[in-house]
Formats: structure tokens, sequence, C-alpha cells
């Protein structure tokens, strides 16, 4: 059976407040994640804001959905991957990254895998899907 | 080849809505299957009965209900619809209200999931 599980990834690649895409796409990627799939996220472009720790949607009235990145691994979703050049371009760095859960076993906080943009291409060619959200 | 079809955005605003069309037209031309239709976003707004565009413009809700006709599942995600308004009692005749579950299984059923959206 094993090989008969679809491999779906997700990119991300706008900002995510100012429109409901993220936001929307982030409720797609939770319900996938409860069917017999093999999911993975990367975060590229304007998406990567979306991983930045310390968001904070009080002013803008919004009710905000950071914390659910916070628990993207009790969701099995546990590859996440955030394109260097687009942290980079835009100041960060991985330090400013969210913890997106914790290990079982050792309960060290687990962050998104950082990852080179010539390494999406080969990733991308693996898959059955790719959503853009 | 089995398809499988995403819209995201809504009817007229966004020129998705008419390329996934003319594209589901093409493929069905060329004697491909269409898995079925998923709208989400403001994709949503695309099969509402309400809308009453000009006579001399296409009615993009009758269309997409046309297609409905021809057996093709089109489906329009719960969550994103309460959150704008569109209940069952506002669609056109053969769309249906379901779950993003419908989604997963058409991407995973399909052999290709082709998204129309910006």
């Amino acid at each position: 059976m094993a090989e008969d599980i679809k491999k779906i990834m997700f990119t991300v690649r706008k900002a995510p407040h100012g429109s409901i895409y993220v936001y929307e796409g982030l409720e797609v990627k939770l319900i996938m994640a409860a069917y017999d799939a093999d999911i993975s996220v990367v975060f590229m472009d304007d998406g990567v804001f979306a991983l930045k720790d310390g968001q904070n949607t009080a002013e803008l009235g919004i009710k905000g959905f950071a914390a659910t990145y916070g628990v993207m691994v009790d969701y099995e979703i546990s590859k996440i991957y955030v394109d260097r050049k687009s942290m980079e371009d835009r100041g960060m760095t991985e330090n400013d990254l969210l913890v997106i859960g914790e290990d079982e076993d050792t309960e060290e906080p687990i962050k998104p895998t950082v990852i080179e943009t010539d390494q999406i291409g080969p990733m991308m060619a693996e898959q059955h899907n790719i959503l853009c959200f | 080849m089995k398809l499988a079809v995403l819209v995201l955005e809504g009817p007229y605003n966004h020129e998705a809505s008419d390329s996934a069309y003319n594209f589901i037209q093409a493929a069905l031309e060329k004697g491909h299957e269409i898995r079925g239709i998923f709208f989400y976003h403001d994709g949503v707004y695309n099969v509402t009965k309400l809308m009453e565009p000009p006579q001399d413009d296409r009615h993009i809700a009758n269309r997409w209900s046309e297609l409905g006709a021809k057996g093709i599942d089109i489906v329009v995600c719960i969550a994103a619809a309460k959150r704008r308004g569109i209940v069952d009692d506002v669609l056109v005749p053969n769309v249906r209200i379901s779950g993003l579950g419908q989604l997963t299984m058409m991407a995973i059923e399909a052999d290709r999931l082709v998204t129309f959206g910006d």
C-alpha cells in the first residue's frame, strides 16, 4: 500500500495577512493531513512571513492563525520547508522562525526546515499534486 | 486523462473562472474525463443563482450548472461558503456543497489537479 500513498505539496507564496488565501490554505492542509496522503509544505516568496515568530494580529482586528502553525506536527504535518533565499531577501533569518511542534520523544522544539531554492524543483517533480495556497 | 479542477477566484472580477471553464470545455472535447470541479476561497461565488449579469454577457453560474447537468461533480467548499453567505438555497442546480475532503479525494483520484486562481 505504501507506494499508493499520494504525495501532495502545498506552496505558500503570499503574505499571511492582507488577504484570506494563506489562512484558508491552512484549513486545506489540516483536512488533507487527515487523509492517507504524504503532505509537505514549502513557504517561499512573501509566504515566508507566515512562519515569522511573534505575530500579533490584535490591531488588525482579525483572529490570526499563527498559533495553528505551532501545532502542525500534532496534525502530522512535519515536512515544512522554507526557502532560504526568500527569507534573506526579506531580512529574515532562521532565528525568526516560529516553532511548529515538539519532538515526541525528546520534547525538543521543531522548526521548519530551511532549504535552498534549487532543492525545490526536484521535490516538486516527485509530487502527485501541487496546491498553491 | 482524469482531471480535477480547483477554482479559487470569484466570477467576473478575475479571469480564473473563465479560464477554468474554457480549459474544461477543451479537455472534454479532447476526450478527457473531469473527475470534479471544486470551488474554494471567493470561488464559491461562481455558482450562486443570485447573480444577474447583463443579458449580452456570459452567465457564469448557469454555465457551471450546465456542466453539472452533464454529470460532472461540482462541489462548493462548505467552510468557504458559510463565511461568504453561500448556502444551498442560493446555488444553481447541479452543484452541491460539501467539505474539503471532497477536494482531497479529487486530488488523490485524478491524474492531474489543475488550479485556476491568482
